[in-house]
């Protein structure tokens, strides 16, 4: 029976990393194709990779998008958890649902709704827009993580900071964010692997300068190429590093 | 610093609720007044009307003469210690105790001074540099005292500080919240619900029922000369007999008693008031039983004229007579009260 178990660890493993390993594998085929056989290592493609400037151009578009989208989010998250987990409001759990409900619409018609609305006020589809849109996909996100982790352990702190002189600014400084770091770390990060990741609204916002996802997406209408195999490698080099520092950072210290 | 507090027909609903009646309260500078009364008397609420957490629905409430009602809790002469500590689990203690002066714009030599100060004050100097997580229960208590005391507050609010507290550190922490008190001379307001810790720090009690004041003084007088029957309830055990006047003396369950009244009451007397010996003749009773309590024997007396009626007395040691044995029952120091 143990034997069986481990059976069916590996093969769960292998359907979950093969296509990874196959695309990361590949990467360093010594041929014009990423299939089989596999003709032995190069570096070649990712020396291709890391010297096109349009690539490497993306690659920093993405950086900066998910960094600011997710900053953005972030604090909007917050200050919408902390408003509401403290006062009660008339509606407040309509308020609360209004942020949430975002999360069920499918980014598909997000865009195309922020397509419209942007065109309509002029807003031509640029880096700006399609940060815009990965707010409003990461808004109920971090919403959600950090109203979760408020407590009524955290509003009495709050309210003796207020009792002891702290203006509402200081308080927000000084007692809530730093009580609700594991949470506002895990809701940047999050946001942030959700934005680099993200295609369909950043293809439908974006238009001369655009986000790794989508230069990755042109390049596949020329037909497969190690190098499209490289660059994957490379975004998932970045996807497993942001969760290595989440586990080691955040993670820990909520268990501790 | 300390100054003294007056609340004038302050009145606080909730809705439908009213929580506190029209509450006229004197308070003097440098005093430890203790509200006490059952979970939903309104203590509470006082408090955090006091503290600027809650505004009155009307009247107004003086803090050294000025007028306070509609002033935020930052601005306010008065700092809460609160039931739960709500201590900053992210700073040190050092960093705890000198939030207050951080806010108020104290250098970071000046605060730091003043929080091992006010360290050690509760006897914490050595673990300035502790987190709060570290700390046993009784100590996180004095952390949050140091911190409250630490702006130099002319009124400190104390919201059932020890309830949390086991009952040996209870007794310990009242002692040395007193003698803080006296050393720092603020004045403090303190909310319990037990009345033995009101006894023990109090220089002035106020009793509170439904939303109204029901007795206050000192605790001696509030022990011996309850003004109502809640009041001498609450205070201790108390044994019931209703009275009314006849004649000379006045009439009861018990036979004739020597006492004069003039309107139905009840008589109340503290079981430690009933006795052997005393003043007042209650006539023949039964012994039904005993229990050792260490200091005085605890006894049901069964009255031979009510034989429905139970009298509990304390007893000193070696006076116990046998069970069932039938004696004179006397009491001294009886209260007269109306009933409520």
């Amino acid at each position: 029976m143990r034997v069986l178990g481990w059976i069916y660890l590996a093969l769960a493993y292998g359907f979950i990393f093969l296509p990874v390993g196959a695309l990361v594998l590949f990467s360093f085929q010594d041929g014009r194709l990423p299939v089989p056989p596999f003709n032995g290592p190069t570096v070649k493609w990712y020396a291709d990779v890391l010297g096109d400037r349009d690539l490497m151009a993306a690659l920093v578009n993405s950086l900066m998008v998910a960094a600011a989208s997710s900053a953005v989010a972030l604090v909007l998250g917050f200050l919408a958890a902390q408003g509401l987990a403290r006062v009660a409001l008339p509606g407040s759990v309509v308020m609360r649902g209004l942020l949430i409900a975002p999360m069920t619409v499918s980014y598909l018609i997000i865009a195309l709704g922020l397509l419209s609305a942007f065109n309509h006020i002029g807003l031509r589809p640029s880096l700006m827009a399609a940060g815009i849109g990965h707010v409003v996909i990461n808004l109920p996100l971090c919403f959600a993580i950090l109203f979760a982790a408020m407590g009524a352990h955290q509003q009495n702190a709050e309210r003796a900071a207020r009792d002891l002189g702290a203006s509402e600014l200081r308080v927000l400084w000084h007692v809530s964010a730093p009580m609700l770091r594991p949470a506002l770390l895990a809701a940047f990060f999050l946001s942030f692997t959700f934005s680099w990741d993200e295609f369909i609204i950043a293809f439908l916002l974006t238009r001369f300068d655009v986000t790794l996802p989508v230069e990755i997406w042109s390049m596949l209408r020329s037909g497969l190429s190690p190098a499209t195999n490289a660059i994957g490698s490379l975004v998932f080099l970045v996807s497993v590093a942001l969760l290595v520092v989440l586990e080691f950072t955040v993670f820990r210290k909520v268990r501790k | 610093m300390t100054a003294d507090v007056a609340v004038q027909s302050v009145r606080q609903t909730f809705n439908t609720f009213t929580a506190l009646h029209r509450i006229d309260l004197e308070i003097a500078a440098g005093e430890f007044v203790v509200l006490l009364g059952p979970s939903g008397c309104g203590k509470t609420t006082l408090l955090s009307i006091l503290g600027g957490f809650l505004t009155p629905t009307e009247g107004r409430v003086l803090i050294g003469g000025r007028d306070m009602t509609h002033v935020a809790p930052k601005d306010r002469p008065t700092t809460t210690m609160f039931q739960d500590y709500a201590l900053f689990p992210h700073m040190s203690l050092r960093d705890n105790v000198a939030f207050g002066p951080r806010m108020r714009g104290s250098g970071r030599g000046d605060r730091n001074r003043r929080a091992e100060e006010m360290l050690a004050l509760v006897g914490l100097a050595d673990k300035a540099g502790r987190r709060p997580h570290e700390l046993s229960g009784g100590q996180r208590q004095r952390v949050a005292l140091a911190r409250a005391l630490a702006v130099d507050p002319d009124v400190l609010l104390l919201d059932e500080p020890l309830g949390a507290l086991d009952l040996k550190l209870r007794r310990q922490m009242q002692e040395e919240l007193k003698a803080i008190q006296r050393k720092v001379g603020t004045t403090f307001v303190h909310v319990t619900h037990d009345q033995e810790e009101a006894m023990a720090i109090a220089d002035r009690i106020v009793v509170m029922n439904e939303g109204r004041i029901e007795d206050l003084g000192t605790p001696q007088k509030i022990y011996l000369e309850p003004r109502s029957l809640f009041s001498a309830g609450f205070m201790g055990e108390v044994n019931r007999i209703p009275v009314r006047p006849a004649g000379q003396g006045a009439e009861s369950a018990l036979g004739p008693l020597a006492l004069t009244t003039d309107k139905p009451g009840t008589l109340c007397l503290r079981p430690e008031n009933v006795g052997l010996k005393g003043s007042l003749a209650l006539g023949p009773a039964r012994l039904t039983d005993a229990a050792f309590f260490g200091t005085y024997h605890r006894c049901h007396f069964t009255p031979v004229a009510a034989p429905d009626m139970q009298i509990v007395a304390h007893l000193p040691l070696g006076d116990l007579p046998e069970t069932g044995a039938e004696v004179a029952l006397w009491g001294t120091n009886p209260m007269i009260l109306e009933a409520a």
